[in-house]
This record gives structure tokens, C-alpha cells and sequence, in this order.
């Protein structure tokens, strides 16, 4: 056994050192399973992003209420009365003397993409004063915020980069009326692709009366949940859906990860399938051009299965480094690269940024590893199998 | 020995080799197919879109309503031939993972401004008799097992019925099919008049317009009288043709379909290049068995052949097993569970992947076939000695 393993180990000692020599095969080796491990990370990590963004904007110190049966806030309807009935449950935060409990008015606009000119849905917010409190990671960084009762909007960091006509001092036309832009805000995830305002403005323009969508409540604490949710839905006069926010964000990143992360199975497998068969190749190829070597080895002594393990050592050192370098590409190239798409549960547009995460970089070696192993597999068998004599003469 | 029999033998020299140069070709055909079919799917029907149909939506955005008194005022404009209206229903059928369009419309009018759905006559009549019927396309049909006579149950969102619960039941008398494979046989229309007087509120709203004009090339025309009509009403509208609109659609996913179609054809050029590659090398080790052939006799031509015919004949075999694979592949739906409602192979493009198939046996074939054509025989012998 002992022998075994130092046969092993010299057996690999000997395929490092000899990599030298061979290192203009190595190299292309190595790229090339750097390009597949890139490409697949590349992809999966426009999902990452959006989950992340996403996610981000979802507090477990948040509740969300919607009317029961709606899935998002665009199909949702919530009275003003109801929303006060909530400010008596249990397990709600004070501020100020005040419930922290926002109901929103939540509805889109159209605005010209800044990448393409074409119209995209933009996000539109209207708040009443507790909003601020309940959402205390929003703040105002250029400007000043809206004035209550006015045609004013304050808009997301992340909305003034994706759409046209939103720098501060812009106006805005809104059915009949201007609405100036007095500010500018960042924090909360998808928050910042939006366009806030108050409230009882927005209900007129939109034709909306006193109701709203959606109720954001900051709980007590992030353990106050269950007995706010049990008072609103024992309560007979509300019909609601209590979510905590970070469940109903995850629950929003459901469609785009699903193309994402369908496509991208697509394209690792077969991409995978091509490295493997396109490495096999040039793998064959370069244990056929050291027969001679491996036969003198085997002809000194050495076993079959170490000559196995230690040609599969070295495809998998080629691999994972290859993977290695492949996942770090894949960082520079990729990583906080900006997009926006459409969030489908919310009907409207959502800026994010590209994000290389460890789990998706951990995913990458795994990914190079298995292939590196299959691809060294069958050469290394291969190697072990041809009759010594035969090897020597050639 | 004839030729085809040294072809054969060709084949058999490395045959290793041949399998997996084979299988990489096979592969990057499957993938090939996977990506004109991804980016027919992002395009989402633009190509497609009637050239002398319109979109008449609320200017703010197309979630605000418009009032049903346009369709007459639309109408009675030169030049347009018909108005009907269209709402966003957005129920949910057992679960909100089952996702597909819904949209109250008025039969007759609707059918006429999509002549592409094609709806048997007979069940367009039992539409027309039955209030609380409904027509689908069979792509959704076939996804739930509906077949006519079905009551299907819809839980509403956002349009709540008239009465106790929030369930609209509705009876499947007809299933479409699409002329085209573009067709989006993925809609659930039932009637408008039942949507109007069976919700609890917004009756005399509309979601959005669909108007077909006489010209298809005086649709920018049609555009300004239409937005004229309401300018400074209470609902300003915004008019385009249904490929603008659709494209503005598209647009909205952001460039994740550019991403991923860049993705996929840098994957497969590298896999073709990788593959050619083998394959002109393994014509350059034969060089001394090609200066044998022609110091027997063989004519320059003839060599030429040989050499070009081999690798055409794998290239050609496992490309088009490739695309047939992948053919087949794509017809098995869209591999994201219907993120992608319009995903299939577009023929034109199947011809394409032949070409390219075609060009990679060429260009591989080619430049080391002219060599060992234009290989003088001693130097041949000379070299792999």
C-alpha cells in the first residue's frame, strides 16, 4: 500500500516536472478550460445579480401586506381604512409617536431606456410620511426631497442611470401636468430604480381615489412577525396577504432565474460536452506522444493504476487552474457589470448589477474539476493499458 | 483498392480521433440550433408583428385604462378600417407558476385583426352564442390537457367578479392554431362583453386599442391623427405600430438576450475552430501517405478529392446529425418551463446551419487538400521519412 502511494507520488512529481517542457500544450489546455468555466459564470451571473438587487430590497424586519390571492404589488388593492386598522396589530414599530406602517401607491410610467431610446415601464412610488421611517435605508444624496401635497418626485440612483430625463432639475410630463424632479436617492435594492412621490398626489393623477397597493410595516422586531400576521388575517374585516418583505423579494426573483438559470444549464452542458470532446483530443493525443515515456516507466516497475491516478492528477491540476483562472476572467469582465431588465412579478424595469459570487465561483471549480477528470480519464487508461513492448518499439 | 475504399480507410486510420472531432461538430450544431432558437425567442414576435396594425395605449403607460368611447372616435378616422379593444385580464389558473396571457376581447373584430389565429368555424359560432366563452391557442391547451366543453376556473387579480368570491369561470368552446410558427398560440381570449358587465368595477375601461389601417405605409400618419384625436383629454394616448411596440417589449429585457446569443456563438465558432483545426491536422500527418498515392500515380485531382471528400463526409455526416439533434431538441420546448412562450427552430435558419456545416468540411478540407495537391511527391516521401 505504502508503495503504492509513493509510486503515486513520485509518478506526479515526475508529470509536474516534466510540464516545463510541455508547457506550450499546457498552456492551451489551460485556456481553453479557462474560456469554458468564463463563459458559464458569465452567464449565471446575470441571475445572481438580479437576486441579489432584488433581494436586497426585502428587510426581515418588514412586513409586506397585500390583498390576498395578489402575487405583486400591481395586481394588489388596499383601502386607506385598512391600512389603519393595521397600524392597531400587534408587533408593529413606533416612530416619532407614530405607527411605522407606509401604505404605497405603486404604478409605472413610461421613459425612454437610456441604451436604446425605446420606451421601458419605470417604477413609480407614492408615499405618505411614515414611508421614510419604515424605509430608513432610502436617502436623499442629491437635492432635497419632494414636498408634500406638490408635483414633485425624488428619483433612484439606479433609475438615473438607466432612464432618460431624470437628473435633478428635469421635468417630467405626467398626463396633464409637469412634475419637477427636486432629488435624487440611493438604498433598498430594486427600490433604487424607482421614482418617488407623495401619495396624494399620485391617487388623483392615476385615478386611484383613497386606495393604495400595497402596506409596508416595520415590525418591533424581526420575531413580532407571526403575531402581526396572525392579528391580520383573524382580523374580519381585512382580506390580506401577510409576507415578510425578504420572502416576497425572493419570490419576485423566480422568473428571471428560471430563464437564467434554464439557459444556462443549456449552455454548460454542451459547452461542457465540446471541451470534453474537443479536450480528449488534444489529451490523447499528448499521452500518445509520451507512450514511450509511460512504457519506460512501466517497464521500471511502475503499476498500472498509479500511472492511472497520476495522469488524471495532472489533468485535474490543468483544470482547476484553468477553472481558476477562468472564474477570476470571469469576475473582471463581469462583475458589477450594470444592466436593467424587466421584473416580471412587478410589470416593470429593475437596474442590477452583474455579480460574481463565491457559491458561483465555488460552482466553477467544481465544474472544471469534473471536467478535467472525465477528460483525463480514458487517456489515462489508455496509457496504462498499451503493452509495454509495443510502446518501446514504436 | 477502389476510392471509396481509401476513403473508408481514411476514416479507420485514427478512429478515436474521428469520433471525437465528430462529436464536437455534433455538439456545436445542437448548440447552434439552441441559439437562432433563444434569439428568435427574445426578438418576442417582432418580425412577425402585423405591418398595418397598430397599438392605441394610455400615453402615461399601458396600465392605465382608456375609455371604450375611443373605438368609435378611432373608427371614424380616415384611413382605418377597424378599432377593437383589448384589456390585461392577469388571472391566475391553479397556481401563479402557470402563467399565460388572458385578454377580454370582442370575437368577431378580434378574429378579424389577427388572421393568423385560425379558429374552425364552427367553434367560432359557439363563441359567438355563448357569453362566458373562452378560445385558446393550442400551445396552452395542450399544456393543461383542456379540450372543449372544459369550465375552466380563473382566480382573479386584479378585475374582481361581481358577487361572492373571486373565481370567473369560463367555458373552452374553441382552439386555435397559428398559420405561422411565430404565431403566439399562447392566449386565453374570452369575451369583452362579459368582462364588462361582470367585473365589480371599471366598467367602460379598456386596457389598449388595436386598430388596422388601409395603408400599411401611411402608418405614421395613422399615428399622429390617432394621439391628435385625445390630445388634452384626461387620457392622452400613445399610438405605434405593433412591431414598435413589440420591439419596445423586447428591448425592456435588457440585453440578456444579447448577452446569451454572444455567449452562445462565441462558444460555437471556438468549438468549430477547435474541430477544423484537428481536422487539417490530421491531413498534415498524412503528407508522406499522399506522396505514396501520387508516386503510384494518382493525379494531382484525385488527391484533391480524397482528401477534401473525407473531410467533407464526416463534417457533413455529423453536422447534420448535429442539426437534426438539435432540431429535435428545440421541439422539445423552451429549457427555461416557459420564460420563452415563442421557442422553435426557425426554418430559414435551419438552411443557415447547413451552409455553415458545408463551409467548416471546406475550410477545413481545403487549405491542406491544395497543400498535398501541390506537394511534390519526392518532398512528400522525403518528409515523413
Amino acid at each position: 500500500m505504502l508503495r503504492w502511494f509513493s509510486q503515486i507520488a513520485a509518478l506526479t512529481a515526475f508529470n509536474l516536472k516534466t510540464m516545463a517542457a510541455r508547457r506550450a500544450w499546457v498552456a492551451s489546455a489551460m485556456l481553453g478550460m479557462a474560456f469554458v468555466v468564463a463563459v458559464l459564470v458569465g452567464v449565471l451571473s446575470i441571475g445572481q445579480g438580479f437576486s441579489k438587487t432584488v433581494e436586497e430590497t426585502g428587510s426581515p424586519v418588514r412586513a409586506i401586506v397585500l390583498r390576498s390571492g395578489s402575487d405583486g404589488e400591481m395586481m394588489s388593492i388596499v383601502m386607506r381604512d385598512e391600512s389603519r386598522i393595521m397600524e392597531q396589530a400587534p408587533g408593529v414599530a413606533k416612530g416619532g409617536g407614530a405607527a411605522l406602517v407606509s401604505p404605497e401607491l405603486f404604478v409605472i410610467i413610461n421613459l425612454p431606456k437610456m441604451s436604446t431610446g425605446t420606451d421601458a415601464n419605470v417604477p413609480m412610488r407614492g408615499v405618505t410620511a411614515p414611508a421614510f421611517g419604515v424605509h430608513d435605508e432610502v436617502k436623499i444624496v442629491e437635492g432635497r426631497n419632494f414636498g408634500w401635497g406638490k408635483n414633485e418626485v425624488i428619483v433612484g440612483r439606479a433609475a438615473q442611470r438607466e432612464f432618460r430625463g431624470l437628473e435633478v432639475g428635469n421635468k417630467l410630463r405626467l398626463g396633464q401636468n409637469d412634475w419637477n424632479v427636486v432629488g435624487a436617492f440611493t438604498g433598498g435594492g430594486a427600490s433604487e430604480s424607482e421614482i418617488w412621490t407623495d401619495a396624494a398626489v399620485l391617487q388623483p393623477a392615476y385615478q386611484r381615489g383613497n386606495s393604495f397597493q400595497s402596506v409596508k410595516v416595520k415590525l418591533a422586531s424581526a420575531g413580532s412577525f407571526k403575531g402581526f400576521k396572525d392579528s391580520l388575517t383573524a382580523d374580519p374585516r381585512l382580506d390580506v396577504k401577510v409576507q415578510r418583505e425578504t420572502e416576497f423579494y425572493a419570490g419576485q426573483t423566480r422568473a428571471l432565474n428560471g430563464l437564467v438559470v434554464g439557459l444556462g444549464l443549456i449552455i454548460g452542458v454542451l459547452m461542457g460536452l465540446g471541451a470534453i470532446f474537443g479536450g480528449l483530443n488534444t489529451m490523447y493525443t499528448a499521452v500518445a506522444s509520451r507512450s514511450k515515456e509511460i512504457a519506460t516507466l512501466r517497464a521500471l516497475g511502475f503499476r498500472g493504476t498509479p500511472v492511472v491516478i497520476s495522469v488524471m492528477l495532472e489533468s485535474l491540476l490543468i483544470a482547476v487552474v484553468g477553472g481558476a483562472l477562468g472564474a477570476a476572467g470571469a469576475y473582471f469582465a463581469f462583475n458589477g457589470y450594470e444592466a436593467a431588465t424587466m421584473n416580471w412579478a412587478s410589470f416593470s424595469q429593475v437596474a442590477f448589477a452583474f455579480a460574481v459570487t463565491p457559491v458561483l465561483l465555488v460552482f466553477a471549480l467544481i465544474y472544471a474539476a469534473a471536467l478535467g477528470l472525465v477528460g483525463g480519464l480514458f487517456p489515462a487508461i489508455r496509457a496504462a493499458r498499451q503493452p509495454v513492448a509495443t510502446a518501446l518499439r514504436e | 483498392m477502389t476510392r471509396l475504399g481509401l476513403l473508408a480507410a481514411g476514416f479507420r486510420r485514427h478512429r478515436l480521433r474521428l469520433i471525437l472531432t465528430a462529436s464536437s461538430i455534433l455538439v456545436a450544431m445542437i448548440l447552434f440550433s439552441y441559439l437562432v432558437a433563444i434569439k428568435k425567442a427574445f426578438e418576442m414576435g417582432v418580425d412577425v408583428a402585423g405591418r398595418d396594425r397598430l397599438v392605441v395605449r394610455h400615453r402615461v403607460s399601458i396600465i392605465q385604462m382608456l375609455p371604450a368611447s375611443y373605438e368609435q372616435r378611432i373608427e371614424q378616422l380616415d384611413g382605418v378600417l377597424d378599432a377593437t379593444p383589448v384589456s390585461w385580464f392577469g388571472a391566475i389558473y391553479q397556481d401563479p407558476k402557470n402563467f399565460f396571457g388572458q385578454f377580454p376581447v370582442k370575437p368577431e373584430e378580434y378574429l378579424a385583426m389577427y388572421p393568423e389565429f385560425i379558429l374552425p368555424p364552427e367553434q367560432k359560432a359557439a363563441w359567438l352564442r355563448t357569453r362566458t366563452g373562452a378560445v385558446v391557442g393550442r400551445q396552452i391547451a395542450d399544456k393543461y390537457h383542456w379540450k372543449i366543453g372544459d369550465r375552466i376556473p380563473l382566480q382573479a387579480t386584479i378585475w374582481r367578479p361581481k358577487g361572492s368570491g373571486n373565481t370567473w369561470t369560463f367555458d373552452l368552446v374553441g382552439i386555435y392554431d397559428g398559420k405561422e410558427k411565430e404565431t403566439d398560440n399562447t392566449q386565453f381570449l374570452f369575451r369583452e362583453d362579459y368582462f364588462q358587465e361582470n367585473r365589480l368595477f371599471g366598467e367602460g375601461l379598456i386596457g389598449w386599442y388595436m386598430m388596422k389601417i388601409r395603408d400599411p405605409n401611411k402608418a405614421a400618419d395613422a399615428v399622429k391623427a390617432v394621439d391628435a384625436l385625445f390630445v388634452n383629454s384626461p387620457a392622452e394616448t400613445k399610438t405605434e405600430t405593433e412591431g414598435a411596440f413589440a420591439q419596445s417589449f423586447a428591448d425592456q429585457m435588457g440585453n440578456i438576450g444579447a448577452i446569451v446569443t454572444a455567449i452562445l456563438s462565441a462558444v460555437f465558432v471556438t468549438i468549430l475552430l477547435v474541430a477544423g483545426n484537428t481536422m487539417a491536422q490530421a491531413v498534415r500527418e498524412r503528407t508522406q501517405e499522399l506522396g505514396v498515392l501520387k508516386a503510384l500515380g494518382f493525379k494531382n485531382g484525385e488527391v484533391l478529392a480524397l482528401v477534401l471528400g473525407e473531410s467533407m463526409l464526416m463534417t457533413l455526416v455529423a453536422g447534420g446529425l448535429g442539426l437534426g439533434l438539435g432540431y429535435l431538441m428545440v421541439s422539445q420546448g423552451d429549457p427555461t418551463g416557459g420564460f420563452l412562450p415563442i421557442f422553435f427552430f426557425p426554418p430559414e435558419d435551419l438552411v443557415l446551419g447547413a451552409v455553415l456545416v458545408l463551409l467548416l468540411g471546406l475550410a477545413a478540407g481545403a487549405l491542406p487538400a491544395i497543400a498535398a495537391m501541390r506537394l511534390r511527391t519526392v518532398d512528400a516521401l522525403r518528409r515523413g521519412g
